[in-house]
């Protein structure tokens, strides 16, 4: 068995209020901030066979509005 | 004509739209869980609202993979009619039985509200017996509401008359402190190329009754049903 990350942000160009709140907080407080977005992680484990990216395109990502990148651990 | 209601874990109009239907239109139907494969004898299939599979991953996400989706899928290509309703229409944009997607509300917050609905295209199943630029009183209540799709498939689909419902103002003007979720081009509800898929934010089972505030809920049932 292998371990994966697969990590799922908002798509580029897309809104992403969460990231924005937080942007604006981190502001408010002093901080000189850049653009935030917010995602999700997934952690699976999968068989070494297994294509990881063929199984998060059809079952995980929804690709009109999320990226991911898979990061093997 | 024989309704179906598809019931997910999760789903909470389901009997609400269970009930319009037996008791209010006087029609056939039956609930349909999740794990069943056959859709045969069925005319319309209504995908309702509530939180399928809690959520998780993306609102409709994990329902839009079961037998139950699946066999949805193949019934909407036969030409079958399917209407989803708020986490129904998540369903059917996660399932591509719909263009475009719906992302989190721009407030971040739940908004439980009665809104006004502009009709936008009068010549659908779900619109027929109304008039263009009619307008609906029916409540929403989501938290992932907003619609969008790219700006050149709005464009298609604008040509193509698939927007049918559309954010208001009591007056009937579209605009932007109308839009309660921040929706591309205040839309609240679409239809397929083909015609015989539904979808829209708005509940209409929760507006076909005089005691529950609003009936005009009822004359999108009246034209699923009318010949």
């Amino acid at each position: 068995m292998k371990k994966v990350r697969v990590l799922i942000t908002p798509k580029k160009g897309l809104l992403d209020p969460q990231g924005r709140a937080v942007q604006e907080l981190l502001r408010d407080r002093g901080h000189e901030v850049g653009e935030v977005r917010v995602g999700k992680l997934l952690e699976l484990e999968v068989p070494d066979s297994e294509d990881v990216h063929k199984l998060v395109q059809k079952f995980i990502i929804n690709p009109l509005i999320e990226d991911y990148q898979i990061e093997e651990l | 004509m024989k309704f179906g209601v598809c019931v997910f874990p999760g789903s909470n109009c389901d009997y609400d739209t269970y009930y319009v239907i037996r008791d209010v239109l006087e029609r056939e139907v039956s609930l349909i869980f999740h794990e069943e494969r056959n859709l045969s004898g069925y005319d319309v299939v209504i995908v309702p609202g509530g939180f399928s599979f809690g959520d998780y991953l993306r609102p409709g996400a994990l329902a839009s993979k079961t037998p139950l989706a699946q066999s949805l899928y193949d019934f909407a290509q036969k030409g079958g009619i399917v209407l989803g309703i708020c986490n129904g229409f998540q369903i059917l944009t996660e399932l591509g039985l719909l263009p475009g997607a719906l992302l989190p509300n721009l407030s971040m917050r739940f908004i439980c509200d009665q809104v006004y609905l502009r009709v936008e295209n009068e010549r659908t199943r779900l619109t027929r017996k109304l008039e263009k630029g009619e307008l609906l009183r029916i409540p929403i209540a989501h938290h992932d509401g907003r619609y969008y799709v790219p700006e050149d498939e709005l464009k298609r689909m604008e040509e193509r008359g698939q927007i049918i419902f559309r954010y208001c103002t009591e007056e009937g003007e579209v605009t932007e402190s109308a839009n309660p979720n921040g929706s591309v081009s205040n839309i609240a509800g679409v239809v397929n190329r083909e015609g015989n898929v539904f979808g829209m934010m708005p509940h209409p089972e929760r507006a076909s009754e005089d005691i529950l505030g609003s009936h005009d809920g009822l004359m999108l049932w009246y034209s699923l049903i009318s010949d």
